[in-house]
């Protein structure tokens, strides 16, 4: 049974190394055919085992990974018909461009003939034909990541796996490379599966996040779901931009809830996502730092807001479109608005001036 | 350049003591002491070897000392043709061809150790003492011992199977420990990367570390070469009736008073020279070709 789809299943995927703990642990999760799939979570959070184990680098030591339908557990990569592009790019150092694209081939068999021609090709595909007799070490962080891809692509697999491909790049290089690798992913109308550690590059790149900590899955959906919606306090400060708050229920009233906090009058929170909450409750709440808005203690606050948090302005720092002040609003954990630069310097704040955070009633998100 | 000059604050003192402090033209002293230290280094090196190599140029009224008698190529003559200076063409070929199998040997299995000891495994430690302890044996009785076990054992003792086991227990740690120092050089994830691609282990070995080791198994076999071609303490109650070279040489120096000793010192450097020369020139070209073919 061959299939060109390349759907994957995951089915209550463990790893486990020392047999004691599992680095990846039950894992469940359905990537569909074509889509551009992002694991993110902190270094040691399983997903580069997730990853390999795809690749068939690493056995399972329990649960089944079907690509295309086709449980693939025992099955060498060239079987599973997946590809994967190393860290560090793995090329080989003795081997031109061209013998390196070609190397897939040349161990099938293919004559040399066919199988330069073809290299040439894909070549000619990553934009690389004047250095297609360079080698390796001649070549750009860049050049070197097109290499990688192309080496890959020429097997024609039907998932494609990259280890954190551009964490060896610099950082403009890196948002330049994060478009090629969209554009090369609906070109080759193939499954991308990508590890990373930065935010950034998840949420511009995929279809489908991933967020994973400890070997488990945390939330998994649309890049905006996730940002936006985190499911959890881990997800959301992980994430980043958000303030994550924590108090007790203090009163519930129909389609919204009060929280215990700095505030005078606590802090309203919609019902949304969240139906069951009862007073005493200890819940967490996530505020986007953009809808955060800072006004002078005796001002009137904008329309539609109802909380206001007195803090102090610890620090401020310039972005460029954004200022990002940083305020004592709450005592454990960091509270940040990200005030829009016009905005900003219409009436600049200093620090260790006094200010109201508020917000929008209806922005704020309790979290699971 | 200048403009860090510019920036430098006016309150950093000056440097004090010139021997250290960048020199803006002249050397400091401390140059000119190493250098006659290395020069000393130098001539203690070579200029031993170089009176042998000039007095092996001497005419047929040569000594063994200096002064210079005329010049002539005629020692070397005497070298191959006179019985008397003993079997030194039979020694060189027996010397080459022992060094080249060693050389064979201790380059695969070198290589061999060096993949079995990517990976720790169970008493590996052992091994590699066991290993070192060859090497740290003292050569003459590690002899000594081959040859009372192959006279105990009632086999011949000849150079190309007692001499070689001796050689290979001197040859083998030593290829080993490069091994490793080239070995660490290769990274794992070039394996994977060919696995990925579809490479089966043999592919792998023939197609990816084989060529990324080259450099390093040439070092391999230079050093397998060298050590066993001036071999002396192992072979000397293991090469049995027939003599290497440096055995040879050594006997040569009991009962010959001729400068043809010495014209023996000229050819055995060069041949040494020729396969140093030949090694680093096959690396650079392994290296070269990198560049330049695309070949299959």
């Amino acid at each position: 049974m061959k299939s060109d789809r390349g759907d994957i299943e995951l089915a209550g995927v463990c790893k486990s190394f020392d047999g004691v703990t599992n680095v990846v642990d039950g894992v469940n999760l359905k990537i569909a055919d074509g889509a551009y799939c992002c694991f993110i979570g902190p270094s040691g959070c399983g997903k580069t085992t997730i990853l390999r184990m795809i690749a068939g680098h690493e056995d399972p030591s329990a649960g089944e990974i079907v690509i295309g339908g086709q449980n693939v557990v025992g099955l060498a990569p060239v079987q599973r018909r997946t590809a994967m592009m190393f860290q560090s790019y793995a090329l080989f150092p003795h081997l031109t461009v061209r013998e390196n694209i070609a190397f897939a081939l040349r161990v099938r068999g293919m004559s040399k003939a066919d199988r330069l021609r073809a290299a040439d090709a894909m070549i000619e595909k990553v934009r690389l034909t004047q250095f297609a007799d360079r080698l390796p070490a001649q070549l750009s962080g860049g050049q070197q990541q097109r290499v990688a891809l192309a080496r890959a692509a020429i097997t024609e697999p039907r998932v494609l796996l990259l280890d954190e491909p551009l964490s060896a790049l610099d950082e403009q290089l890196r948002v330049q490379m994060r478009q090629e690798l969209r554009r090369m992913q609906q070109e080759l109308g193939i499954t991308f599966i990508h590890v990373t550690h930065t935010q950034l590059e998840a949420i511009a790149l995929a279809d489908l996040v991933v967020v994973m900590e400890q070997g488990k899955i945390k939330q998994a959906g649309a890049a905006r779901d996730v940002y936006a919606h985190p499911h959890d306090r881990y997800v959301a400060e992980f994430m980043g931009g958000q303030n994550v708050l924590s108090g007790r229920v203090e009163k519930v009233n129909g389609s919204s809830f009060t929280l215990a906090q700095a505030a005078p009058d606590g802090i309203e929170v919609p019902l949304q996502r969240r139906p069951s909450v009862s007073v005493g409750d200890k819940v967490d709440i996530a505020v986007r730092r953009d809808d955060v808005a800072l006004v002078r203690p005796g001002r009137e606050l904008p329309p539609g807001c109802t909380n206001s948090l007195p803090s102090r302005v610890l620090a401020i720092e310039y972005q460029g479109y954004f200022v990002k002040v940083m305020l004592d609003t709450v005592p454990d954990d960091a509270f940040v608005a990200y005030v829009p630069e016009k905005t900003f310097f219409a009436d600049p704040f200093t620090v260790g001036d006094v200010v109201l955070a508020t917000w929008a009633t209806g922005s704020a998100l309790p979290l699971a | 350049m200048s403009a860090v000059l510019a920036d430098m604050p006016e309150t950093v003192a000056p440097a004090t003591t010139k021997a250290i402090a960048p020199s803006r033209g002249q050397r400091p002293w401390t140059f000119y002491v190493l250098a006659t230290l290395f020069a000393f280094y130098v001539l203690a090196l070579y200029g031993p070897m170089f009176c042998i190599y000039i007095l092996s140029f001497q005419d047929i009224r040569g000594g063994l000392v200096f002064p210079m008698k005329g010049t002539s190529l005629h020692w070397f003559v005497d070298l191959f043709t006179q019985v008397r200076t003993g079997d030194v063409k039979g020694s060189f070929d027996r010397s080459i061809k022992l060094a080249i199998i060693v050389t064979a040997i201790t380059v695969v299995v070198s290589f061999l150790a060096g993949l079995g000891f990517r990976r720790r495994f169970r008493g590996d430690t052992v091994v590699f003492y066991m290993m070192i302890g060859s090497l740290v044996a003292p050569g003459l009785v590690l002899g000594l011992g081959t040859g009372l076990l192959f006279q105990a054992l009632g086999l011949n003792a000849s150079w190309y199977t007692s001499a070689l086991g001796a050689q290979l227990s001197w040859t083998l740690p030593f290829g080993v420990l490069v091994m490793f120092a080239v070995m660490s050089r290769f990274n794992q994830v070039w394996e994977e990367a060919a696995y990925d691609l579809g490479a089966s282990r043999w592919q792998s070995i023939r197609l990816v570390m084989i060529p990324v080791l080259a450099p390093g198994l040439v070092a391999v076999a230079l050093f397998g070469f060298t050590l066993s071609y001036d071999e002396f303490a192992r072979s000397l109650q293991t090469a049995g009736s027939l003599n290497t070279l440096p055995l040879e040489i050594w006997s040569m120096t009991l009962n010959v008073t001729s400068p043809s000793l010495y014209a023996l010192g000229t050819v055995t450097t060069i041949v040494s020279f020729i396969v140093i020369g030949a090694s680093l020139g096959s690396i650079v070209l392994i290296q070269k070709k990198r560049g330049s073919s695309t070949k299959g």
